[in-house]
This record gives C-alpha cells, sequence and structure tokens, in this order.
C-alpha cells in the first residue's frame, strides 16, 4: 500500500470506468429515491409523501417474512457449501492429467445461465416426469415441489448447492495450490497427523480465498432471483418468496411504485452495509 | 483414507453431471415419450427439437442476440477496466479507495433493485431493445469485477518493470499496451472470461431491456414456455445448447481458472 506513488492522473485513467458506471448506477439510482418519496394516480402526476413508503415497508409484516426466508436461505446455503467446498478441494488431485478434466467439469453449472439452471432442476425434479421427483416417489417418499413447501425448499437448496458449490471449490483450491510443497515435507518430518496440517497449514493459507468465497455466496445468494423464480415461481403459496422475487412481484406486478422503491432502497442498504463490512475485512487482510 | 480421497470429487461430479445429462437426455426425445414414459435414455432418439431451434429464426436469433450483447459487453469492460486498474495498483489520488469501495458496491446491486429505472432510462434515451442497452446495462456489474480482477493480477507484476521502463525513455501508452498489457496477459485473460460469464449468465435485466429485436436467447426460452404449451423438449434443447458457449471458453482458459477464480489474489 505505501509503495503506491502518489499521482492525480490516476484521475485520468479511471475516467471511462466511472462515466460509464455512474451513468448506469447513478442516475437509475436517482430514479429510485425520487419514486420512493412520491405517491402517484396515475398520468403522471406525483405528490411528495416524504418517508410514509419507508414506514410501511419497514412495518409491513410482508417484508419480514421475506427478509426472514432470505437470512434463512442464505445461511444454510452457507452452511452447506462451503464446508462442502473445501473438502472437495482437499480431495481434488493437484498434479497430473486429471486436474484439468476436474476443474472444467467442476466449473460447468457456473456458466449455465440461471433461467437454464432453474429449468434444469425443474425438468429433474418434476414428480411424475422429472429422474429426480420419480426416483424419490418410487422409493416411497411422497415428493412434490409445487405443493409442498418443505419439498420446494430442499429442492431450491439442492439447486443453489449444485450451482454454486464450485465456486467455494475453485476458491479454495487456488488458495490450496499456491502453497509451497516445502510446508507438506516440513510437516512430514515433524509427525504432523492429516488433522494438523489441515488445522496449521491449509486453513490458515485459505484463509484469505476463504473470505472472498463467504462473502461473494453471502452476496450473491442474497441478490438470486432468476433460479426460484423459474423453478418454484416463490411458491407454493409464499414459501420461497426471497427478497428479489417479493420486490419484482410489488414493482412490476402490482406496479406499486412508491412501496417498491422504498423498498429497493432498504434492500440496496441492507447489501450496502454487508459490501462494506466486506470491503474492511479485505483491506484489513492486505495490510498485514 | 488417503487412497479414497478421489471418491469425493468424483461423487460431487457425478451430482454437477446428473441435471445435465436428464437434460440432454429430454432434448433428444419427442413431447409423447417425455409425458408418456419414463426413460432413462431415449427410445425414440430424434434431433426434431434441434432443427428446430436452427431453423426458426426466433430461436436462432435469441442465440445470436446473446452472443452479439455478451461479446460487446466484455470488451468494453476489459478495455476501460484495464487503464483503471493500473492507476488503481499503481498510483494513489484522491480519493481513490472511496472510488475503489463505490465500483464493488455496484458488483453488489441487487439486479431486481434496477430493473424498472433501467427500463425507463434507456426507453428515454431511445436505446431500447437494442443489444448496445443489455452490453451496456451489464458494465453496471462487470466492469467493477473486471477492475477487481485486474487489480489483482496488476498488483503481482513487480514495480520494477514500469520504472525500468520509463528510464529506457517509454512513453506511458507505448509502455503500457506493448509490455505491461502482455505481461498480464493471462490476468486479460481471465478477466474477459469473467465478463462473458457474468454476461451470458444474466437473465433479469436482460429480459427487462428487450422486447423483439434484441431479445436473448434466455428469454425466448422463458417466454416460449409459457405461451406455447408444454414442449419441454424444445426447452430442454435450448437449454442444452446455452452450456455450448461457456464450455468452449472455459477450455481456453483451464489452467487459469482457479487463480481467476481467487481474483488475481493467491
Amino acid at each position: 500500500m505505501s509503495t503506491k506513488i502518489p499521482n492525480q492522473k490516476g484521475w485520468l485513467l479511471v475516467l471511462p470506468v466511472v462515466v460509464l458506471v455512474a451513468f448506469n448506477a447513478i442516475i437509475p439510482l436517482m430514479t429510485v429515491i425520487n419514486y420512493s418519496v412520491q405517491e402517484t394516480f396515475g398520468e403522471n402526476v406525483f405528490f411528495f409523501e416524504g418517508v410514509k413508503w419507508f414506514e410501511a415497508v419497514l412495518h409491513s409484516s410482508r417484508f419480514h417474512l421475506a427478509l426472514q426466508r432470505q437470512l434463512l436461505f442464505t445461511g444454510i446455503i452457507l452452511a452447506i457449501e462451503v464446508p462442502l467446498g473445501v473438502a472437495i478441494a482437499l480431495a481434488m488431485p493437484r498434479r497430473g492429467p486429471w486436474v484439468s478434466i476436474c476443474l472444467v467439469l467442476v466449473a460447468m453449472p457456473l456458466l449455465i445461465p440461471w433461467n437454464v439452471v432453474g429449468a434444469m432442476w425443474n425438468l429433474l425434479a418434476l414428480p411424475d416426469i422429472g429422474l429426480l421427483g420419480r426416483s424419490l416417489n418410487a422409493i416411497g417418499i411422497n415428493y412434490n415441489y409445487t405443493r409442498q413447501p418443505f419439498a420446494a425448499w430442499a429442492t431450491l437448496i439442492a439447486m443453489d448447492v449444485w450451482h454454486w458449490t464450485s465456486l467455494v471449490v475453485l476458491l479454495a483450491y487456488a488458495g490450496l495450490s499456491a502453497i509451497p510443497d516445502a510446508y507438506y515435507q516440513a510437516a512430514k518430518i515433524d509427525g504432523a497427523t492429516s488433522g494438523a496440517v489441515f488445522r496449521y497449514i491449509q486453513l490458515p493459507k485459505m484463509k484469505r480465498v476463504l473470505t472472498i468465497a463467504v462473502l461473494l455466496r453471502f452476496m450473491d445468494s442474497f441478490m438470486i432471483y432468476t433460479e426460484p423464480i423459474v423453478l418454484t415461481g416463490g411458491g407454493p403459496g409464499n414459501a420461497t418468496t426471497l427478497l428479489s422475487i417479493d420486490l419484482v412481484k410489488v414493482a412490476l406486478g402490482q406496479f406499486d411504485l412508491g412501496p417498491a422503491a422504498a423498498m429497493s432502497l432498504i434492500y440496496f442498504l441492507i447489501v450496502l452495509l454487508l459490501s462494506w463490512i466486506f470491503y474492511t475485512v479485505m483491506t484489513k487482510d492486505e495490510v498485514q | 483414507m488417503k487412497r479414497f480421497a478421489w471418491l469425493v470429487p468424483a461423487v460431487y461430479i457425478v451430482f454437477v453431471l446428473l441435471p445435465i445429462y436428464w437434460l440432454l437426455n429430454m432434448s433428444f426425445k419427442n413431447t409423447n415419450e417425455i409425458l408418456g414414459s419414463f426413460t432413462l435414455f431415449p427410445r425414440n432418439f430424434t434431433l426434431e427439437n434441434y432443427r428446430k431451434i436452427f431453423t426458426d429464426p426466433t430461436w436462432y436469433g435469441g442465440y445470436l442476440n446473446s452472443l452479439g450483447y455478451v461479446a460487446m459487453n466484455t470488451v468494453l469492460s476489459v478495455s476501460v477496466a484495464l487503464p483503471a486498474a493500473y492507476a488503481f495498483s499503481r498510483y494513489r489520488f484522491l480519493g481513490d479507495k472511496h472510488l475503489f469501495f463505490w465500483l464493488l458496491s455496484n458488483r453488489m446491486a441487487p439486479p431486481a433493485v434496477f430493473a424498472l429505472p433501467f427500463f425507463q432510462l434507456y426507453s428515454a434515451i431511445g436505446l431500447f431493445d437494442t443489444r448496445i442497452a443489455v452490453a451496456l446495462a451489464h458494465c453496471l456489474f462487470n466492469i467493477p469485477l473486471a477492475v477487481w480482477i485486474l487489480e489483482g493480477f496488476m498488483s503481482g507484476v513487480p514495480k520494477e518493470l514500469d520504472e525500468t521502463a520509463f528510464v529506457d525513455g517509454y512513453p506511458f501508452w507505448r509502455f503500457f499496451v506493448r509490455i505491461f498489457i502482455p505481461t498480464i496477459a493471462a490476468g486479460v485473460g481471465v478477466t474477459a472470461f469473467f465478463c462473458f460469464m457474468f454476461s451470458w449468465v444474466e437473465l433479469l435485466l436482460a429480459k427487462t431491456l428487450t422486447a423483439v429485436d434484441a431479445k436473448p436467447i434466455a428469454a425466448t426460452m422463458t417466454r416460449t414456455a409459457s405461451t406455447s404449451g408444454y414442449e419441454l423438449g424444445l426447452l430442454a434443447a435450448a437449454g442444452a445448447l446455452t452450456i455450448i458457449p461457456g464450455a468452449f471458453v472455459i477450455y481456453f482458459v483451464r489452467n487459469y481458472i482457479a487463480k481467476g477464480f481467487a481474483l488475481g489474489r493467491v
């Protein structure tokens, strides 16, 4: 950090980026703020309403329920994906012809458009003609994700684990590949158990990439929209209506611009707070 | 225990391939077989679904639209992110840390928040339903990501390289294009891959900003699924085809992918 040269020319180099991102970020954000404090009866007539919509959203049980579902979903997928991803990365081959094959196959789910992921799991889980749904029913488990909230949740979580564990695997694998062989040799000479090697060599070396993994998964799961909307449409009932789905229902479905805008801002502030924590953790690591 | 370690990734890869296998399986069946029976392999193997996609302009047009805006976005994002990442990795300037955080915060903005205002903005400037609109809109999250990854790779290059070149009398842009970019070629490749990937998989904004002319393949799929009844075979074939560009691109960066996913910071 301290070796950087003070040079205001840096601004010239970042200018194109700032212009492009600001165009996409600031104008829409101002639109949202504008709507969030106004009431409309159509025909482009607007009245100033102050913080009415914010109070309404913060006190609505609908928003609280969507937020609770969101937190539950994010908590569950983090608890599964991170340990599973680390375990797979530890068992992956470090050298040889299998490395490329494993990496390419593992990375596959990350490159499939999100609605195709939803459609794919839809086809897999259909109770009558899907491989998973049919098999579960055949072994005596009554499974129908379009009717049972629990089955819908289980399918949603299985889909997310399928879709994103690979990200954790690749990050953890990158961290592991950066450990020099000398570390392992030294541990072998000292007679360290594989548990000790994990605890004192591999885990500390993976700390940074795992921070990235946890926080990327945290934030991306907070934004998840396309996969659940294709798989369950937020149902049955509102059982899998996560924050983004609820927001789009209010904004585009009911066209309640004021409440939707207020909800957007609250939602965005939550994510912003998380990204601030993320950034602080990251830069703290860089100083060390 | 070590001898059976390979089982863990093997089982996981089977799990990864299972839904893909089922998708391919369905794409080679006709509607009657899908709805009428349960078969692990297509009994009446048919390429009819694929034939329809490659002959119907609304279908293959969707692919061309998607590839078009993804390519535009990738080129645009990487080319503006290169100088910016250099500035962040080498210079200290007024507000640099705040600016970097502001850029990152856009990577973290939920697209659902921006869907409606984006529609209004791009309608107002007359770009609605063009590939350029989607390419520009995807800059919102791809440029911060590109800057972030490139900055990681650039910080790994010793500063002596820059100093030596400037002492030798290289003008800045000549040094940057001729020496510096080739040095981090792998990083540029990985960044382009990530921009391609996130633009290719995103649907919400792409769907909001297009109607007919620039409709992405993913939107064609969702709309077809709801309008023309229950053509699951066609849907599966279209889905299977969307996997190909990703698999193709991933092959080129396979040796750098792990480092790239760590955002160049290993």
